[in-house]
C-alpha cells in the first residue's frame, strides 16, 4: 500500500451514472488486477474504495458509479485536480490459476477489474471469454475494450434492450471455461459460481472503514475462518465462500 | 527542545499519543507503514475470553465529520491474543502495550484481566465497560456507578498492573461513574467511547447498519469528549486518557488542557493511516507555537 497525491488526467462519463477516471501517480503498490484504491474526497470523512480497472506506467484507470454524494462529487472533478489516494489495497486476482480458456464475468460496475485482468491474460497468451451483465442498454460499457483485446464478448441486459435478455448466467450458455473470475453483486456471484463446474475466484464488495485491515468493519466468515474483505480479499476462491 | 514526555499511571511515555483500541488492530498493518515505536503506546483490539466474529455487515456508515461502527468486538479470544498476536507484535513494538479487555459477565472480565496480568509486555489494562455494539455486555456495565464500581473492584483483585476503566458517554452523569471507578480502585480512566447513533438508508427505509445502531466517532464527537474530560478532571484525582475525534496535534493540546494526561487517537487512523505518526511529528512545533516547553505542565491547564 502507498499513500500519495494523484493528479486527475481525465474524468468522463461512459454510461448512465458511470464515469471513467484516469489518475497519474505512483503505481508501484499495484501488484495484481482486482486490487482497489481508497480515495479521500474533500468534505467526506471516510475514503471511497474503488476498484482498479487497469494500470500502466504511472497511470491508473478507475471506473466508478455515482451512488451517493461522495461519488457525485468525484464525477464533477476535472483534469488537473488532485486526490489523496491509498493505492494497492486488497489481494487481487491470482492469474496463475487461469488455464488456457478462462471466463471473466462482470456485473455492472463489477466489470472494470475484468479489463486489467483480461489485458494481462491475453498478454500471457490465454484466450479469455468475457460475459458482462447490465440492467439496460444505457448502462453498458467497455464491450468494445474487451473485444479489441481479442476476447470473445457476450453481453446480457436484464430488460433485454441490448444483447441477450436476462442475467450473465443466461449469456454463459455453452461456455466450458478452464477457470472463472467474477465481480459483481452477490446474487450474481453465487449464480455464476453455482452454474459453473470450474473452479474460480470471486471479488466481493462491503462497506469499509479503513480499507487496509485495521478496523474489522468489512469482515466476513469463510470456510477457512474470518477474513477482511479489504485486506484478505476482496477476491475469495470459490471453495472458501460461505453463501 | 521541547519535552513531550508524560507519565501514565507510573509508566513514562515518550509522548501522549496512543492509537485507540479497535482502530489499530494489533499494530502490524501500521508497522508496515511506519516505525510504530514512535507511539507513546497503543491500545490493542478489544479482547474477550473466547473468539468473536462480531456483528453482521454492514458494520460501517459515514456521518457528517465522522463515522458509525458496529463491529461488535470481533477478536480471536484472549488465548490466541497471548499466544499468537502478542509474540508477533513484539517484533515491531518494543514498549509496554495497553491491553483492552471486554466481556459479557463479571467473570469474563476477571478471567481476561487475570490472563493479561501475567503478560510482561502488557503495561496497562484498559477495561472497556462502554461498548455500545454488543447486547447483554459491554456498555451495560458502564451505565451505572454501581455496576461500574463492581466490575472495577472485581478486576482490581486479579491484577497489580495499572487498571484503566474506559467509560461510556451514553449516560446521564459520567462524573458519578468516574468517581465510582476511582473509589473501587481504578488507576486511570479513558473517556470517551463512541456515542450511540444511527443512519437510515432512505431507499431501503432501513438502518444502514445491520445492527441498527452504532457508535459515533470522529471529529464530530470531539467537543463532547472534551467537555466530559473537563468535567471528570474536576471530580477525580486519577489520570485521564482523553479521546473522541482527536485528529491533530492541536486537538492533543486541547484535550490535555481539559485534563487529559494522555490522548487516544481513533477514527483518524482509519482515514489517514499515518495520523498518529503525523500528530507526534507535529506536536513539538505546535508546543513551540503556544510557548509550551514541557507538555505535562499543561495537563488540566484550562481549569
Amino acid at each position: 500500500m502507498v499513500q500519495g497525491i494523484y493528479t486527475i488526467a481525465s474524468n468522463k462519463k461512459i454510461a448512465r451514472d458511470v464515469y471513467e477516471m484516469v489518475l497519474s501517480g505512483d503505481t508501484s503498490a499495484l501488484t495484481a488486477p482486482g486490487q482497489f484504491l481508497n480515495i479521500k474526497i474533500e468534505g467526506y470523512f471516510l475514503r471511497r474504495p474503488i476498484s482498479v480497472c487497469d494500470w500502466d506506467g504511472d497511470t491508473i484507470t478507475i471506473v466508478y458509479k455515482v451512488v451517493g454524494a461522495g461519488t457525485a462529487a468525484m464525477s464533477e472533478m476535472a483534469a488537473g485536480q488532485t486526490l489523496d489516494v491509498l493505492a494497492g489495497l486488497g489481494n487481487g486476482f491470482d492469474m496463475r490459476k487461469s488455464g488456457g480458456t478462462p471466463l471473466l464475468v462482470g456485473g455492472g460496475v463489477g466489470t472494470p477489474p475484468m479489463a486489467g485482468l483480461c489485458r494481462r491474460l491475453v498478454a500471457e497468451g490465454k484466450s479469455p471469454t468475457v460475459v458482462l451483465g447490465f440492467a439496460s442498454r444505457e448502462d453498458v460499457f467497455y464491450e468494445d475494450q474487451f473485444r479489441s483485446l481479442g476476447a470473445e464478448v457476450r453481453v446480457a441486459t436484464a430488460d433485454g434492450s441490448y444483447g441477450v435478455q436476462g442475467f450473465v448466467t443466461d449469456a454463459m450458455a455453452g461456455i466450458a471455461p478452464s477457470y472463472f473470475y467474477a465481480c459483481g453483486p452477490i446474487p450474481m456471484l453465487r449464480a455464476v459460481s453455482d452454474a459453473l463446474p470450474a473452479d474460480g475466484q470471486l471479488s466481493f464488495e462491503e462497506r469499509m472503514g479503513c480499507g487496509f485491515g485495521a478496523c474489522m468493519g468489512c469482515s466476513c466468515q469463510t470456510k477457512y475462518g474470518n477474513k477482511r474483505i479489504c485486506r484478505d480479499g476482496p477476491v475469495l476462491t470459490k471453495g472458501e465462500v460461505i453463501w | 527542545m521541547v519535552n513531550t514526555k508524560v507519565c501514565l499511571c507510573g509508566i513514562p511515555l515518550d509522548n501522549p499519543v496512543i492509537p485507540a483500541s479497535g482502530t489499530f488492530g494489533f499494530g502490524y498493518e501500521f508497522a508496515e507503514l511506519y516505525d510504530i515505536d514512535c507511539l507513546g503506546t497503543f491500545s490493542f483490539k478489544g479482547t474477550t475470553a473466547t473468539p468473536r466474529f462480531g456483528n453482521p455487515t454492514p458494520r460501517i456508515a459515514e456521518t457528517p465529520s465522522g463515522m458509525l461502527n458496529a463491529v461488535g468486538l470481533q477478536n480471536p479470544g484472549v488465548d490466541a491474543v497471548i499466544e499468537e498476536e502478542l509474540p508477533r507484535l513484539a517484533k515491531c513494538f518494543h514498549k509496554p502495550v495497553m491491553a483492552n479487555v471486554s466481556g459479557f459477565s463479571e467473570e469474563e472480565y476477571v478471567h481476561v484481566c487475570e490472563k493479561f496480568d501475567a503478560v510482561e509486555a502488557v503495561g496497562w489494562i484498559e477495561v472497556n465497560i462502554s461498548c455500545p455494539n454488543v447486547h447483554g455486555g459491554g456498555m451495560s456495565f458502564g451505565t451505572s456507578p454501581e455496576a461500574a464500581g463492581a466490575i472495577t473492584a472485581a478486576v482490581r483483585r486479579v491484577t497489580r498492573k495499572p487498571l484503566i476503566l474506559k467509560l461510556s458517554p451514553n449516560v446521564t452523569d459520567i462524573v458519578s461513574i468516574a468517581k465510582a471507578c476511582e473509589a473501587a480502585g481504578a488507576d486511570g480512566l479513558s473517556l470517551i467511547n463512541t456515542l450511540m447513533g444511527m443512519r437510515i438508508d432512505i431507499r431501503c427505509r432501513r438502518p444502514v447498519l445491520a445492527n441498527g445502531t452504532g457508535g459515533l466517532s470522529g471529529p464530530a464527537v470531539f467537543p463532547v469528549a472534551l467537555r466530559m474530560v473537563y468535567q471528570v478532571y474536576e471530580a477525580v484525582k486519577i489520570p485521564i486518557i482523553g479521546m473522541g475525534g482527536v485528529s491533530s496535534a492541536q486537538d492533543v493540546l486541547e484535550m490535555m488542557l481539559a485534563g487529559a494526561s494522555a490522548v487516544e487517537v481513533g477514527a483518524a487512523n482509519l482515514v489517514n493511516p499515518y495520523a498518529c505518526r503525523d500528530i507526534i511529528a507535529d506536536l513539538p512545533r505546535e508546543m513551540e507555537k503556544y510557548g509550551i516547553q514541557t507538555l505535562s505542565d499543561i495537563i488540566g491547564g484550562a481549569h
